[in-house]
């Protein structure tokens, strides 16, 4: 259809006669509107654009273009090849795998462009036309032909004259709309109090996270050390882990001072939440020589001897310390669940 | 059958359905014009595109699923471990579907690359005055299309449930929390409960490859269509006016141009994928509530909230028996918040301030509009700081500076830096303004030197070509403002009057604040400039450029060195 009149060669017989348009010139303002296309009007193609020019430079440029585009395809040809040799699923075939369907893809998307950009630059002509632009906003008759068309549709339809219709149909969309909303409902329980517990209670073991097994203070008995502990049973729940993951941290005797609760201490080894009070990450590092407890998201900073007190960052409030002791056969347990909320603030949190 | 002939039938057959011989003429003629800057918007889209094909692969394979299974896969290091589903199914990706790996790397780039372009793409915006009448409304789809961007890599990169996404999810779960009121409710409703349940990643999954695609998709039909029909802006130029658009029509040299452009994009990330790792899930392991590593950095384009989070103070109230986290709440919502509506707001305030309701097509040079290029720059700086902060521990790990310390200067740092960031791009900006005066009263340096009878040594200038001339001659033209109550004896006009109407006065002369051309006009030779401030910038007659190379050289003659000004009276 179109292509006609960029190639120039127009088979309607009127074409030859056609007054060329100059580049620069602006094109016929009706074939401007896209939306609403002007009654169809006798004019003749013009052309606009030149013919690629076929000197030296030309023809040069061609051959580059010609010899990219001859090397994607044998780098699309590679990327096949390629992908039938790595059949291996060893780490380092895939690696090696990875590099050569990644280099000869890109191989080939770049030399396409590199061709496309040859082409594009030295062997079109150099055109530059200029479009003229008219105001967006429409004539003043649309404007007010528009504008009683839509009186006129609402005097037909009543609806600014009788009040009934219009409110008792706004009345009914209030309702339609907010039934979405309510059908979300169920995308998750209420919290109820929920966050202010964990699962830790009363003579439940402390059990060395990854190995699963019970510890005795005995066991643990290096000052400085510190390690993740989890609830005897829930290791491997990670709803209960996400609130009672725990640390202990066994000090120096006469380290520990206030506010940390002696009383939930056992031989000089202390509990702390290990869900940090500030967005919940696990504040997992621990520097022996300062006693520091450091969330490594947010750098909240804790002091294991004072009760976990927040010495720097963005936390608030301590890492709760969770009240421990012995059982009859000497494992560490809980004497209870923790006495406030762990992890991050929330709203209902007293 | 000539291929002119095929496709005549195939378009004859086409137009006798549809009538489209016109419109797509139009398409094809359709003049697109040419600047470096006008290439970040294409680098968005090519991504979002890559996105596409890249992603759907990724559906073929991918189980969003947290059902526990063992691992028993072609990476033997986890041979046996437990993991969710989603997480083993990313190594199956990985190791076990040939080219998988690539995709999911060139996905990763990919999804960078667009978060990058396009706020890059924004900024050209920003700095250029594109969003001006009539853009305003592609400018808000923008900002949205940013946001929803933000949102769909979150959930993009959490999918695999690998302990670094993992970290991200639970700081997004503490975030929710920390809101007043309905925190605690948008928690559990999201994570279907407690954290972390075992519906979070089929609800991401379904939010990251239907809802946002779909509404980016949607949303980005819509910017490029309105983009199609106001036309263009385009950068200030000999020839270009407000009426017009001047560039290379679209078939065939956009078409080719852009077809390379695309070609680049997604060769530039096939050779990310094939050189850079990205997100390698398998060193990370599989999530699980207590696991954390040191360093733990999210997407580049979440590192300022990264930052945010940390440098805020640790600000709580306890009333009522109700917690207000602010150390969490604020450094979450506000940064962004602030630039976006900011950014939102900023088309009509300026709109509002200098009582321009007219059309803008051509673009302003960011010097030429210095204070809106000052703000700018402020809103860079602001998102720099917050962004340099959420990399605080890389930067004291790589540079040997305690980690508070940092901290404590970004703290500063946040307010300090965008406060002197504008006065500096103001300052810049001024400057610049006086160099280009400069050009044009003096000519363009050559650097050839030629010394006179005298011995003295002089740079011979040329005059600039009328390119440059309607380059430099670019100016914004404010409307000029009703009469206020500060500057004009008498009444101030209706909308001048009161607090608000001196406010408005006192934002429109730090608007408008410029070099005026005509001081160069008031000592340079008269006929240079002639009162030509406005956008429109084509020589309107006065050809003669402002300082002829000949004349120019005359005047060095009978000058001494640089007080030519005066010779040129």
């Amino acid at each position: 259809m179109t292509d006609s009149n960029v190639h120039g060669q127009s088979p309607e017989p009127e074409g030859p006669a056609a007054p060329h348009r100059v580049i620069g010139t602006p094109s016929p303002a009706e074939s401007r509107s896209m939306l609403a296309p002007a009654p169809e009007e006798e004019h003749p193609p013009a052309r606009e654009l030149p013919p690629a020019p076929e000197d030296e430079h030309t023809n040069k440029a061609a051959k580059v273009v010609a010899a990219c585009f001859i090397l994607a395809m044998l780098a699309g040809l590679a990327f096949i090849a390629v992908y039938f040799i790595f059949n291996d699923h060893s780490v380092s075939a895939v690696t090696h795998g990875n590099l050569a369907l990644g280099l000869t893809m890109a191989a080939a998307f770049l030399l396409l462009g590199a061709g496309a950009t040859v082409w594009v630059r030295h062997v079109m002509p150099k055109v530059e036309i200029a479009e003229e632009r008219h105001p967006l906003r429409s004539s003043p008759q649309a404007r007010a032909e528009f504008a009683e068309t839509f009186k006129e549709g609402a005097e037909a339809s009543g609806f600014v004259k009788r009040p009934l219709i219009r409110r008792s149909l706004i009345a009914a969309t209030v309702p339609v709309a907010l039934a979405p909303i309510v059908l979300l409902r169920d995308l998750g329980p209420l919290p109820y109090d929920s966050l202010d517990h964990t699962v830790w209670k009363k003579g439940l073991r402390l059990i060395v996270y990854g190995t699963n097994r019970p510890i005795t203070p005995a066991e643990f008995n290096t000052p400085g050390s510190m390690i993740t502990v989890a609830p005897e049973g829930f290791q491997s729940d990670y709803d209960a882990m996400a609130k009672a993951a725990v640390i202990i941290i066994k000090m120096a005797p006469g380290q520990l001072q206030a506010p940390t609760v002696m009383n939930w201490t056992v031989n000089d080894i202390v509990a702390y939440s290990k869900i940090c009070t500030h967005v919940g990450c696990p504040a997992a590092l621990y520097e022996q020589t300062t006693h520091h407890i450091l969330c490594p998201c947010h750098q909240s900073t804790f002091d294991a001897t004072r009760g976990a007190k927040v010495l720097f960052g963005p936390a608030t409030r301590p890492l709760p310390q969770l009240p421990i002791t012995t059982d009859a056969q000497g494992y560490l347990v809980a004497q209870s669940d923790f006495h406030e909320a762990v992890g991050p603030s929330f709203w209902e949190r007293s | 059958m000539s291929v002119e002939k095929g496709l005549e039938g195939v378009g004859s057959w086409l137009d006798d359905r549809f009538t489209g011989a016109k419109g797509v003429r139009y398409l094809l003629r359709k003049v697109f014009p040419d600047h470096w800057s006008f290439l970040l918007g294409e680098i968005a889209l090519y991504s979002f595109i890559i996105l596409l094909l890249t992603g759907t692969f990724l559906t073929f394979f991918f189980q969003p699923s947290m059902t526990d299974v063992v691992y028993h896969g072609s990476y033997t290091h986890l041979d046996g471990v437990h993991m969710s589903q989603a997480y083993a199914s990313t190594l199956n990706i990985s190791f076990d579907v040939r080219g998988g790996l690539l995709m999911r790397q060139i996905h990763h780039w990919a999804a960078d690359l667009f978060v990058a372009a396009i706020l890059a793409h924004m900024l050209r915006i920003f700095f250029t005055g594109a969003y001006r009448k009539p853009r305003e409304v592609n400018w808000l789809i923008g900002i949205t299309l940013f946001t929803l961007a933000l949102l769909e890599g979150l959930f993009g990169y959490s999918l695999p449930d690998d302990l670094l996404s993992g970290a991200g999810l639970r700081i997004t779960e503490g975030v929710l929390q920390s809101i007043p009121v309905v925190g605690t409710y948008l928690a559990f409703f999201l994570f279907g409960g407690a954290y972390p349940g075992h519906v979070i990643i089929p609800r991401m999954y379904i939010l990251h490859v239907l809802l946002i695609p779909g509404l980016l998709l949607a949303l980005i039909t819509a910017h490029l269509f309105i983009m199609t029909f106001q036309k263009h802006t385009q950068m200030p130029g000999k020839g270009r006016t407000n009426a017009n658009v001047v560039g290379a029509p679209a078939y065939p040299y956009f078409a080719a141009k852009t077809g390379a452009f695309f070609f680049f994009t997604f060769g530039a990330v096939a050779l990310a994928g094939a050189l850079a790792q990205i997100n390698p899930i398998w060193l990370y392991g599989p999530y699980n509530p207590v696991g954390i590593s040191a360093g733990s950095q999210p997407d580049f384009y979440m590192g300022f909230l990264e930052g945010s989070l940390r440098m805020m103070p640790a600000w709580q109230w306890v009333v009522f028996g109700h917690t207000f986290a602010f150390n969490v709440f604020i450094p979450a919502l506000l940064p962004l918040g602030l630039i976006m509506t900011g950014a939102a707001l900023w088309p009509f305030i300026e709109q509002w301030v200098t009582g321009d309701k007219r059309e803008h097509h051509l673009n302003d040079r960011p010097r030429n509009a210095p204070t809106r290029t000052a703000i700018g720059m402020t809103t860079v700086a602001f998102y720099g700081v917050l962004w340099a902060e959420g990399a605080n521990d890389v930067i004291a790990n790589h540079f040997d500076i305690p980690l508070y310390t940092i901290t404590w200067i970004a703290r500063f740092a946040i307010f300090l830096v965008p406060w002197f960031t504008y006065w500096l791009t103001k300052r810049i900006c001024l400057g610049l303004q006086r160099a280009d005066l400069h050009t044009l009263e003096h000519g363009v340096e050559t650097g050839i030197i030629r010394q006179l009878p005298n011995g003295e040594f002089i740079e011979v200038t040329e005059p600039p070509t009328d390119e440059e001339r309607a380059v430099l001659l670019s100016r914004p033209d404010y409307p000029q403002l009703p009469a206020g109550g500060e500057s004009a004896d008498g009444v101030p006009a209706p909308g001048m009057r009161g607090a608000v109407g001196r406010a408005r006065e006192r934002a429109y002369n730090v608007l408008v604040e410029s070099v005026p051309l005509e001081e160069s006009h008031a000592h340079g030779d008269g006929h240079a400039i002639e009162g030509n401030g406005h956008g429109n910038g084509h020589g309107d007659g006065h050809a003669p450029a402002a300082v002829p190379s000949g004349a120019a050289e005359d005047e060095q003659h009978g000058s001494q060195g640089s007080n030519q000004q005066g010779e040129s009276h």
